[in-house]
C-alpha cells in the first residue's frame, strides 16, 4: 500500500517509464484504428494507394473540407445488400459458438481428469496441453491437411480395414473446420477448466457423500457449478479468437466456407479493396466488442473476488 | 485511583529511566496533530505523541487501529495528510523513505532472496557507499551480534524462520539507524521462541542504546519489551502509559478489556463510603466500597469497577470478619492452567460471571473447589480501578 | 490423492492428448517418408531434409524469422515491462484505464484486424514495408503478452522488499535494478520466450506488415502449403516442432530443477532447526 506518489520519487523518471510503452501502443495499436475508420469511409480507385479521397494539406483549408466531404458510408451499404458479408458474420459466429461447445465437451473431461489424476504428475499433464500451443498454428493446421484429404491418411487407414468403400470428403468442409478449430484451441479451453476444478477442495465433495449424496449428484451439484467460473473463461478464451480465424478456414475450409477474417483478407489481397476491407474489420469489431467487454467484466470480478 | 509515590505500580520499571516524566526533556520523535486518510478511510487520526531517545515503545492494538500507518509514516512509506512528524527537531515532510535515519524491520522479514545473509546485512551499508573494508567489519560485527557468523554465505531460504528473523534484525541495525522500527517481528515465531526473542532483543536494545519502536497486536509481547505502550483504536491513541500503569491503571473500558482479563461491574456512585467511596452495582443489586480516585465523580454517576481476576479472593468458608466487599456465588466453571487456576463464579441473585483466578501455591487441596460450590468472592477496596469512560 | 485414476478418466486423458499429439506425430513421422506421396510409405529417408539445405528461399526466410525474433522478442520485453510496472507500480494517473486496455486489446484481437490497421497505419505515414515494419507489428502485438506475464508476477511480488531496500537507503530506480528485476527475472525470461515463439509463429500479421526482402519462414510454408503436401515442408515443421519442444522443456526442467533445489533447502533448514 505504499504511496504512489511517495516523496522523492523522480516525476521525470516515472513519465519516462509510462510513456515508453504508452506512446508505442498509442502509435503502433490505437491510431491505426482510427485511420482503419477513415479508409473504410472512403472510395476504392486504382491508385496507390488505392483509396480517395486522400487528405491533401497543401490545398490549405479546402484541402480539409474536400477531403470531409469524400467520406461516406457507402461501404458500409455495400456490406448490408452483398450476402456474401452477411453470409460471412453469421457463419463465423456459427461456426465459433459451434466449436466452443464441442472443446467444451472434449474439454471438461480432459480437465477433471487432469485435476483428479495424482499430485506428481499434474505438472507434466498441464505442460502436456501447453506444448502444443507453443508450434506454430500454421504447422498444426497444416498436419490435419495430411490426414484429412480425399487421398489422406485418414481415409487410406478407413478403406484399408474396410469401414468404408468411398474415400470421405472431410477436407474443404466445414467439419475440416470444425476439427481445425477444436484441435487449435483446445489448450485454451482445458487450461482455465483444469485450474478452476483443480482448486476444488476435495473435502466438499466427501462431505456431499457424506451426507447422503451419490458421486453422479454431487458432480452436478458440487462440481459442476464450482467449475462455472473456469468454463466461462475458457469459452470465452475460444471463442473471441474462433470468430476473426484466418488460416484455419482459409486451409481446412476450402471456397465453401465461409468466415469474415477470410473474407477481410481476400477483399484486401485479391480485390485490394482497402475500404471494403476496413468496413469489414470495423463491423468485426464492432461484433467482437460485446464478448470482450463480457469477458473483461467477468475476469474483473473474479480478481475481485480473489482480493 | 492515582498512586502515592510510595505505592508504585508494579511492572518492569527502569527506575532510573523515564525521560517522559521529565517536562525538560527534547522528545526524539514527535507526531504533531497527525491525521492520515485512505479516501474516506481515516487510518489515523489526529495523534499527538512523543517518543524520546533510547526509549522501547510500543503501539499496541488490534489489526487496523492505524499503528502500522503511524509506524509508515516515520518511515516514510506514507505521508500524513495532516500534522508533521518530526525526528530530532527536523520536519521529515517531503523526505522519501531512502533518505531518513530510520531502519525497519518488516513483518515478512523482506530479506532479499537472491542475495546471501551477507549481502544482506551489507546492503543499506552499500547504498551509504562505505569503504568495502568497513562494511566487511561492520557485517561481521552484526552478524556476531545476531550469532550468525557461520550462516554468512546462506541463501535465506536456506534459514530456518528464527535465523531469518535474526537477519533481518541484523540488517535493520546494521547503518546504526537514530530509530529501529519493528513491525511484528515475532508474528512469525512459535511461542517458545517468540518469549526467547523477545528477551534478546531488550537486551540488544540496551547494548546498542538505540531508540525502538515496535508495532505489535501482542499485548503479552509489549508489556514484556516496552518501556511505554501506546494502545490505539480506530485511529486514535487510547493510553500512552508504561506496562505497569496500562495495566494496573487503565484509563477507560477499552484499554481494561483489551490487556488482559478482567471483571467489570456497571455501578452508580452511591456517596462517600468507609474507604472513600461507595457504589451501588447494578447487578447484582450490591454495596461496594473502593478508594476514590483524584478526581471524585459526583454522587449518582454511571461508572465502572473494574478488577482484575488475581486481585480477588475465593473461598468456600466465609471471609475472615475485616472483609470488605464479599459477594456470594456458585462455581460455574473451572479452568486449570498448572501455575494457576481460573473460576468463574456465577454471583448470587445474577447472571454476572466473575473471573477469579488463583495461583496453585500448593501441589495437594485437602477440600478442592469443585463445581457447583457455593463461594464467597471478596477483594479489598484498592483491588480494582474506578473507570468512567 | 490416494485412489488411481478411474478408467473413464483415463480414457478421457488418452483420447484427449492422442488427438492433441497423433496429427504432429504423424507429421513428424511423415517427414522421414522416402515416397514422394504423402500417404504411402515408402521407407525411412532423410532425403528432404537434405533437400532443405539446398532451398535458398527457405534458409533465407529462416533467417529472417530467427533476425525478426530476437530483435522483437528484445524490445518486446523491454517495452512489456515497461509496462507491465506502470499498472502495478505507478498507481494511479491520467489514461490509465486507456493504458490497460491498450495492453489487453491486442490478447483478444484477430490478426487480421491488427495486421490490416498496421499496414494502413505504415501507408499512411509514408514508410516502406520491409524488416522494421515488421519488426514494428511484431513488437506491438507481443509486447502486451510479455506485460501479461510479467504484471502476473509483480502482483504475487512482496512489496515489502522493495520497501525494504528503499528503506536501507537505495532510491526507487536503483531498487527495481538491484532488487525488483533480479527476482522477476524468471518471468521476464519467459515474456521473451513467449515473444520469440509468438514472432516466429506468426503468418497473418507478417503477410500484411511485411515487405520484399522481408519473407518469413511461416509465409514461405503458407504459400506452399496452399498448393498441398510437400514431404519438404513436412521437414521444416518438424524442426520447428523439434526446435520448439525442447526449448520448452529444456526450460520447464531448469525451472523445476532450481524451484526443488530451493525446496531441498528450505526443508534441510527446517530440519536442523
Amino acid at each position: 500500500m505504499a504511496d504512489p506518489k511517495a516523496p522523492g520519487a523522480n516525476p521525470l523518471g516515472r513519465w519516462a517509464v509510462i510513456g515508453t510503452p504508452y506512446l508505442w501502443l498509442l502509435v503502433f495499436f490505437l491510431a491505426p484504428f482510427f485511420i482503419v475508420l477513415k479508409i473504410s469511409l472512403s472510395d476504392t480507385t486504382i491508385a496507390q494507394p488505392p483509396y480517395e479521397p486522400l487528405l491533401d494539406l497543401s490545398l490549405g483549408w479546402q484541402g480539409v473540407v474536400d477531403w470531409w466531404s469524400g467520406l461516406d458510408f457507402e461501404n458500409y451499404w455495400l456490406l448490408t445488400e452483398d450476402e456474401l458479408y452477411w453470409f460471412s458474420y453469421v457463419s463465423s459466429l456459427r461456426i465459433a459458438a459451434i466449436s466452443t461447445v464441442l472443446m467444451l465437451l472434449i474439454g471438461y473431461p480432459m480437465a477433471y481428469a487432469m485435476a483428479k489424476a495424482p499430485k506428481g504428475i499434474r505438472p507434466a499433464l498441464v505442460m502436456a496441453v501447453i506444448l502444443p500451443f507453443w508450434t506454430s498454428l500454421l504447422i498444426r493446421v497444416y498436419a490435419w491437411i495430411g490426414i484429412l484429404s480425399p487421398e489422406g491418411l485418414l481415409n487410406a487407414f478407413l478403406l484399408k480395414i474396410g469401414l468404408i468403400s468411398e474415400p470421405l470428403y472431410i477436407m474443404n468442409t466445414e467439419t475440416a473446420v470444425f476439427i481445425g478449430i477444436v484441435y487449435s484451441y483446445l489448450p485454451f479451453m482445458v487450461l482455465p477448466l483444469y485450474a478452476s476444478l483443480e482448486k476444488l477442495d476435495h473435502t466438499l465433495l466427501e462431505a456431499a457423500s457424506d451426507l447422503g449424496s451419490p458421486p453422479w449428484k454431487s458432480f452436478w451439484q458440487i462440481t459442476v457449478p464450482l467449475s462455472l467460473p473456469g468454463v466461462v473463461a475458457g469459452c470465452f478464451l475460444v471463442f473471441i479468437p474462433a470468430v476473426g480465424e484466418f488460416v484455419i478456414p482459409d486451409l481446412l475450409g476450402g471456397s465453401e466456407t465461409l468466415m469474415i477474417g477470410k473474407t477481410l483478407y481476400n477483399e484486401f489481397f485479391s480485390n485490394r479493396d482497402w475500404p471494403v476491407s476496413s468496413a469489414i474489420a470495423v463491423l468485426l469489431l464492432l461484433v467482437l466488442v460485446v464478448p470482450i467487454a463480457l469477458y473483461q467484466n467477468v475476469q474483473s470480478r473474479e480478481v475481485e473476488a480473489k482480493k | 485511583m492515582a498512586l502515592k509515590p510510595a505505592q508504585k505500580a508494579l511492572g518492569p520499571i527502569r527506575r532510573s529511566f523515564a525521560p517522559w516524566l521529565d517536562p525538560s526533556a527534547v522528545p526524539l520523535i514527535r507526531f504533531e496533530n497527525v491525521t492520515k486518510r485512505f479516501g474516506d478511510f481515516v487510518a489515523v487520526d489526529d495523534i499527538s505523541l512523543d517518543i524520546h531517545q533510547r526509549e522501547f515503545f510500543a503501539l499496541l492494538g488490534p489489526s487496523g487501529c492505524g499503528k502500522t500507518t503511524l509506524m509508515r509514516m516515520l518511515a516514510g512509506f506514507e505521508e500524513p495528510t495532516s500534522g508533521r512528524v518530526t525526528l530530532g527537531g527536523k520536519d521529515l515532510a517531503g523526505m522519501p523513505p531512502y533518505r531518513r535515519p530510520v531502519n525497519m524491520m518488516f513483518q515478512s522479514y523482506a530479506l532479499f532472496p537472491h542475495m546471501s545473509v551477507e549481502q544482506n546485512v551489507a546492503f543499506g551499508l552499500k547504498q551509504d557507499g562505505l569503504p568495502k573494508t568497513e562494511i566487511a567489519e561492520r557485517v561481521t560485527e552484526m552478524l556476531k551480534l545476531v550469532k550468525l557468523e557461520s550462516f554468512a554465505s546462506r541463501k535465506p531460504h536456506q534459514l530456518s524462520g528464527g535465523q531469518r528473523q535474526r537477519v533481518a534484525l541484523a540488517r535493520a541495525v546494521a547503518k546504526r539507524p537514530k530509530v529501529l522500527l519493528l513491525d511484528e517481528p515475532l508474528g512469525a515465531l512459535d511461542k517458545k521462541l517468540r518469549e526467547e526473542t523477545q528477551f534478546e532483543l531488550m537486551d540488544l536494545q540496551m547494548e546498542l542504546g538505540l531508540t525502538f519502536l515496535i508495532v505489535t497486536h501482542d499485548q503479552e509481547e509489549a508489556m514484556t519489551v516496552a518501556d511505554r505502550i501506546a494502545v490505539m483504536n480506530h485511529g486514535k491513541l487510547v493510553q500512552v502509559a508504561t506496562p505497569g500503569d496500562i495495566y494496573e491503571q487503565p484509563n477507560s473500558r477499552y484499554v481494561a478489556d483489551f490487556i488482559g482479563d478482567i471483571n467489570i461491574l456497571e455501578a452508580k456512585v452511591a456517596g462517600a463510603g468507609p474507604a472513600g467511596l461507595s457504589l451501588a452495582v447494578k447487578d447484582p443489586a450490591a454495596p461496594i466500597t473502593v478508594a476514590a480516585p483524584e478526581a471524585r465523580p459526583a454522587d449518582g454517576a454511571e461508572v465502572a469497577f473494574a478488577i482484575r481476576p488475581e486481585k480477588m479472593r475465593i473461598a468456600i468458608e466465609p471471609p475472615p470478619a475485616d472483609a470488605v466487599n464479599v459477594l456470594k456465588g456458585e462455581v460455574w466453571d473451572i479452568a486449570y492452567f498448572g501455575d494457576w487456576t481460573k473460576f468463574l463464579v456465577k454471583l448470587e441473585g445474577s447472571d454476572t460471571i466473575m473471573r477469579v483466578s488463583r495461583a496453585n501455591a500448593t501441589r495437594t487441596e485437602s477440600a478442592p473447589i469443585a463445581w457447583d460450590d457455593k463461594v464467597h468472592v471478596w477483594f479489598a477496596p484498592d483491588a480494582g480501578v474506578l473507570l468512567t469512560a | 490423492m490416494t485412489k488411481g485414476l478411474s478408467t473413464v478418466n483415463v480414457a478421457a486423458l488418452t483420447l484427449g492428448f492422442a488427438f492433441l499429439y497423433l496429427p504432429i506425430v504423424i507429421l513428424v513421422l511423415y517427414s522421414f517418408n522416402d515416397s514422394q506421396l504423402v500417404t504411402v510409405w515408402g521407407g525411412f529417408s532423410t532425403r528432404w531434409y537434405v533437400s532443405l539445405l539446398h532451398n535458398e528461399q527457405l534458409l533465407e526466410a529462416a533467417w529472417v524469422t530467427v533476425r525478426l525474433g530476437l530483435l522483437s522478442a528484445t524490445v518486446a520485453t523491454v517495452l512489456g515491462t515497461l509496462a507491465a510496472v506502470t499498472l502495478t507500480r505507478m498507481g494511479r494517473f491520467r489514461g490509465r484505464t486507456l493504458f490497460s486496455g491498450m495492453v489487453y486489446a491486442p490478447l483478444v484481437m484477430p490478426e487480421v484486424i491488427t495486421g490490416l490497421s498496421m499496414l494502413l497505419l505504415f501507408v499512411a505515414i509514408g514508410l516502406d514495408r520491409g524488416f522494421l515494419t515488421v519488426t514494428i507489428a511484431h513488437v506491438t502485438f507481443s509486447m502486451c503478452f510479455v506485460a501479461v506475464v510479467v504484471q502476473s508476477r509483480l502482483v504475487s511480488f512482496d512489496r515489502s522488499l522493495e520497501e525494504a531496500a528503499m528503506d536501507l537507503g537505495c532510491p526507487p530506480f536503483r531498487t527495481f535494478f538491484v532488487v525488483t528485476l533480479p527476482i522477476i527475472l524468471p518471468a521476464v525470461v519467459s515474456g521473451w520466450m513467449l515473444a520469440f515463439t509468438l514472432s516466429i509463429d506468426d503468418l497473418v500479421i507478417s503477410q500484411f506488415t511485411t515487405g520484399p526482402g522481408a519473407t518469413t519462414l511461416p509465409m514461405r510454408i503458407y504459400s506452399s502449403v496452399r498448393l498441398g503436401v510437400k514431404p519438404e515442408i513436412n521437414a521444416v515443421c518438424s524442426i520447428l516442432i523439434g526446435l520448439v519442444t525442447i526449448g520448452v522443456i529444456a526450460a520447464s526442467i531448469a525451472t523445476k530443477r532450481a524451484e526443488n533445489e530451493r525446496l531441498k533447502a528450505e526443508r534441510a533448514a527446517a530440519a536442523g532447526r
